[in-house]
């Protein structure tokens, strides 16, 4: 751990008075002055700005670059229609899922957004598994930027006001500031917002633009990772990992219907075999699923999972306390037979018993701006 | 700039001890301490009757972000816990030393208050620690 990378935005989060931590090998802000708690509030009810440039930037280029990415992922690439975006995973031979990914089909190519952690990996893997027909180019020179919140859309139209056309996984090329801008609308909090990659000499400049207006304030990766999980969106490493299928992971969804059983490409993907069968039947021992606390304390990662006789049946993979939600929420993995809503269970806290309802995602009602 | 009142003495861990000359002290986490939490949404805190052993956990203060243990600076019994933390536990961020003190207890050992730090210290190892 001798060098941490930092991000373009670096220099400006620390004029801004940002708590760094180490994350996924870069130095992120993870808090603000405001704090994890204003942040977090602020970005439901105003415009959070956030750094994601750790995020893996790519392009797969080539003759078919979506029969490419096709064959290392369940995802159903050849129907992202231009300027479309979608949610995809890389599977591993036994089922597992190696890492999510957002895919745009940017017309000519593909452009994918990686996990940091993952990014070196999804690379070696994509370069092995693509094919002839695609060819993976790594970005390493452009900054991302999230804007999310309520009023993203205001503020995007004093910024780029073509952008605003944007509804919910809608993506366009723009220019801003005489910078090359590729804005999606999507995020990872639940809020209406727009993604922005921007290339990294021009990121200072627009991100110093963002923070001028009224109604945006930085956000760390603290407030990230609460409003996330309050939107019920999985963090890779810790809701799934090699160690789950999409079934388990109730990431059914991202296997496009044409690439599933009785699909018009059907399978043709990593791990397919265990993954269409499992999904067919529907019969994993284990499922994903959001519960609430019914106390105030906080019921952490790692926390295991009792019925009321007492018997393990799971584990929590991400919690805290939702400061929208009001109460402690948390993602776990529970034996199937309890995946109901309304199933009250027990999760062991310093050695106490604390009750928990399983509770249908997302916790907070998500703002997603259909057009 | 963090708020070190010079009438209070102070552990490494970065609770405060207020001698209330009868025996018994109130203790709380110091501002620093909340500051380095940041928001806290939770605090879990002994029972009445129970003792406390210096050095050992006697509770928990959770943020959004994460847990962490409070240890004890003394030893002794627990005559009294702050109840206001169980609703309001963001009163912690807010008065760390008065509405949000955590617990009452009477010293197993008096002289042992000689053995914690007083204020001039404690500012030294908070800026110590910001150096690290």
């Amino acid at each position: 751990m001798s060098t941490l990378h930092r991000t373009p935005l670096y220099t400006l989060w620390q004029q801004r008075g940002a708590r760094f931590v180490p994350f996924a090998g870069y130095e992120m802000p993870v808090q603000f002055e405001m704090g994890i708690k204003r942040e977090h509030e602020h970005t439901r009810s105003q415009c959070g700005l956030f750094d994601v440039s750790h995020m893996g930037q790519m392009l797969i280029r080539g003759s078919r670059p979506a029969q490419a990415l096709e064959r290392v992922s369940p995802i159903d690439a050849v129907g992202i229609a231009p300027g479309r975006q979608r949610y995809g995973l890389f599977t591993s031979n036994v089922g597992g899922i190696h890492d999510d990914f957002m895919a745009v089909n940017a017309g000519e190519h593909l452009y994918l957004v990686v996990n940091a952690a993952c990014r070196a990996a999804d690379a070696a893997l994509m370069r092995s598994g693509l094919g002839e027909e695609g060819t993976l180019e790594v970005l390493e020179d452009r900054a991302l930027l999230a804007l999310q919140g309520p009023r993203a859309r205001e503020v995007m139209s004093r910024l780029c006001p073509l952008a605003t056309e944007l509804a919910f996984m809608q993506h366009g090329r723009f220019e801003v500031m005489g910078h090359d801008l590729w804005i999606s609308c999507s995020g990872y909090t639940g809020e209406d917002g727009f993604e922005l990659s921007i290339p990294a000499e021009g990121a200072t400049e627009v991100a110093e633009w963002l923070l001028d207006q009224k109604e945006v304030a930085p956000i760390g990766l603290g407030a990230r990772d609460s409003l996330r999980l309050e939107a019920g969106l999985c963090l890779y490493g810790h809701d799934m990992d090699k160690e789950t299928t999409p079934v388990e992971a109730s990431l059914g969804w991202a296997i496009g219907k044409a690439r599933r059983q009785g699909g018009e490409r059907e399978g043709g993907f990593p791990g397919a075999d265990v993954i269409l069968t499992q999904q067919g039947n529907q019969d994993t021992e284990r499922v994903r699923v959001g519960l609430k606390a019914d106390g105030r304390a906080p019921v952490r990662e790692g926390t295991r999972l009792y019925n009321m006789d007492g018997d393990p049946i799971g584990e929590v993979t991400s919690g805290t306390f939702g400061p929208s939600v009001g109460a402690p929420i948390a993602m776990g993995y529970v034996r199937r037979e309890f995946r109901e809503p309304g199933q009250t269970l027990q999760a062991e806290v310093r050695g106490r018993r604390l009750d928990m309802t399983v509770t249908a995602m997302p916790f907070v009602t998500t703002h997603y701006y259909r057009g | 700039m963090s708020q070190i009142p010079t009438n209070l003495r102070y552990s490494d861990s970065h609770e405060w001890v207020q001698d209330n000359g009868d025996g018994t002290v109130t203790i709380g986490i110091t501002d620093h301490a909340q500051q380095a939490l940041g928001d806290v949404v939770f605090v879990e805190l002994p029972e009445v009757g129970s003792t406390i052993t210096t050095g050992e956990e006697f509770g928990v203060v959770e943020s959004v972000k994460a847990a962490s243990d409070l240890y004890a600076p003394l030893s002794g019994e627990v005559l009294g816990v702050n109840t206001l933390l169980e609703d309001a536990p963001e009163s912690l961020n807010e008065s760390p030393y008065d509405d949000a003190w955590l617990i009452k207890i009477r010293l197993a050992e008096p002289d042992e208050l000689e053995s914690l730090m007083d204020a001039e210290s404690y500012t030294e190892l908070v800026a110590n620690e910001a150096n690290d």
